[in-house]
């Protein structure tokens, strides 16, 4: 990751969010590869996991990703209609309404788990999505689950 | 760490005759043929805990202690295992977690002190509550199971709070209800994660001495076995009394007024309740002075009832699966329409195995007491 480090040590609580990314393999990931090929400049705040379908994502893998400190969780896959084992995409859409669910009840700010349909072709928004979302979890401040210290010179 | 032979004194696991009345009544041995504690306990003496570390079935066993029951010489097998998982947990060893560890993520997650849930959605205008007196209603995970459980299983767990809270109020009580309450930890005892489960007996003592609280009382047997006796075991002496609703029920039997309730039930004793606790007659005596309620035994109750066939949300496998059939079979042979748990656990778990083909249904309804009790109230 790189960043501009400032001259002087003024801000010492400056917040880098941590944000994972489970994506599909048949869509979102190569919709990440196209931004990356085309260049587009975007956040470096996240690290991609790749998953076959986005309907394989249970309320585990998206707690675990929080519980090891992530500042936010992003679910990507295929628009509808468009999924590559047909009806996956609508099993995420369940699967990450329980996700919210047990966020909420946990207390973390719902908005720290988002979920996204990115396709292969959509690099200009793989990028656009990724910029807002790592924007509204810089806003959020860092997660209470992360146990990383708050300062990054 | 490693397993020292104090351990295993204490566990009395030297004792063990190798007589195999553990294996005969194991409800995991009856369905899977490789699964034996009388062999765990053997393997274990002769060559040390590092073979059974990597034993996948080292997290099979429900820690029921139907097996404890049958032992001539009082081998504590729930405890031997514990101690050998705490063992395996650290290093590294650990089980197949069901719904993709997701339960476990949760009660790791809550023992992290900065976290403030937001858990009392439930409570609606018509439960009265209140945040400091003599008597607190704890919980427990219900709030997430409503969460994670209901649309798949179409039932409510959050139903059996809100008539625990009904039956409070019906003797006029306002129950303290924590805003920050932390899972009480029991799955991650017996599954030998001790360290997080400290943590989350200090943060829950700590909440509920703030409160004033003389009474703990809990509609899950889980929650009451550990506030009553593991964390007086781990962390020393508790200052507040703890009961299972059921046992407050009975001991307040002559202040309800129940309706008709033409029922056919039979009760399935969760292991934490019965074998653990020791609470039999209070639920069954409580069902029995509604009115128009007929009560059918299993065949295997009381000290002999079979687990719901997953514990600490660990290794639910085929075994599982049929144990719960087999159980629920049992149930709907007695001619009982209706099969009784206090655990919502239980409840859970034997919803899910009815979730098969249509012609695998054993087709009985569920139902938890605190339900039952709650629907009969008068006026």
């Amino acid at each position: 990751m790189t960043r501009k480090t400032s001259k002087a040590p003024k801000k010492k609580t400056e917040f880098v969010p941590n944000i994972v990314v489970f994506a599909c393999n048949w869509c979102s990931y190569a919709g990440a590869d196209t931004a990356g090929v085309n260049r587009i400049q975007h956040s470096p705040n996240f690290r991609i996991i790749r998953t076959m379908c986005s309907g394989r994502v249970t309320p585990g893998f998206v707690l675990k990703a929080l519980k090891l400190g992530a500042d936010g969780v992003l679910v990507s896959g295929c628009h509808f209609g468009d999924c590559h084992y047909i009806f996956g995409n609508y099993r995420a859409v369940e699967q990450f309404d329980k996700t919210k669910a047990l966020v909420k009840t946990l207390g973390l700010d719902e908005k720290r788990v988002r979920l996204e349909w990115v396709s292969a072709a959509e690099g200009p928004r793989w990028a656009e999505v990724i910029d807002e979302f790592v924007g509204q979890i810089a806003a959020l401040g860092p997660s209470p689950l992360n146990h990383q210290p708050k300062s990054k010179e | 760490m490693e397993i020292t032979v104090d351990k295993l004194k204490k566990s009395r696991a030297f004792l063990c005759l190798e007589c195999g009345k553990c294996t005969a009544v194991c409800p995991i041995s009856s369905f899977n043929n490789s699964y034996s504690p009388r062999r765990m306990v053997a393997e274990g003496l002769f060559y040390g805990a590092n073979g059974l570390i990597s034993d996948p079935l080292l997290w099979s066993c429900l820690t029921c202690q139907l097996c404890s029951q049958r032992c001539p010489v009082d081998v504590k097998y729930s405890e031997y295992i514990r101690d050998i998982r705490a063992v395996a947990y650290s290093q590294g060893s650990w089980g197949n977690p069901s719904h993709g560890g997701a339960m476990h993520h949760i009660m790791e997650m809550a023992a992290s002190p900065k976290l403030k849930q937001d858990r009392t959605g439930w409570i609606d205008k018509d439960l009265k509550v209140k945040s400091r007196g003599d008597l607190l209603y704890f919980v427990g995970c219900l709030p997430y199971y409503q969460d994670f459980f209901a649309k798949d299983f179409d039932f409510s767990p959050i139903s059996i709070a809100r008539d625990t809270v009904k039956i409070f109020n019906y003797l006029g009580i306002e129950p303290v209800i924590l805003d920050n309450e932390r899972c009480c930890g029991h799955d991650l005892y017996w599954l030998g994660q001790f360290g997080q489960f400290d943590e989350l007996g200090r943060l829950n003592m700590k909440e509920i001495e703030q409160t004033g609280a003389k009474t703990v009382v809990t509609a899950c047997p889980e929650c009451a076995l550990t506030l009553k006796q593991l964390y007086r075991e781990r962390l020393g002496p508790v200052s507040f009394e703890v009961k299972h609703i059921s046992e407050f029920v009975a001991e307040n039997i002559d202040k309800f007024k129940f309706n008709d309730l033409d029922m056919e039930i039979t009760f399935q004793d969760p292991c934490r309740l019965g074998r653990y606790m020791g609470v039999y007659d209070q639920p069954r005596e409580t069902m029995l002075s509604i009115p128009g309620i007929k009560m059918h035994e299993m065949s295997h109750n009381r000290r002999g009832a079979i687990c719901c066939g997953t514990t600490n949300w660990m290794n639910c496998d085929a075994t599982s699966k049929q144990i719960q059939h087999h159980r629920l079979a049992e149930a709907k042979a007695t001619g009982a329409q209706t099969l009784v748990t206090a655990c919502p656990k239980c409840q859970i778990h034997f919803r899910c195995s009815e979730c098969g083909e249509e012609s695998e249904k054993v087709d009985i309804e569920l139902t938890d007491f605190v339900n039952i009790i709650a629907s009969a109230l008068k006026g």
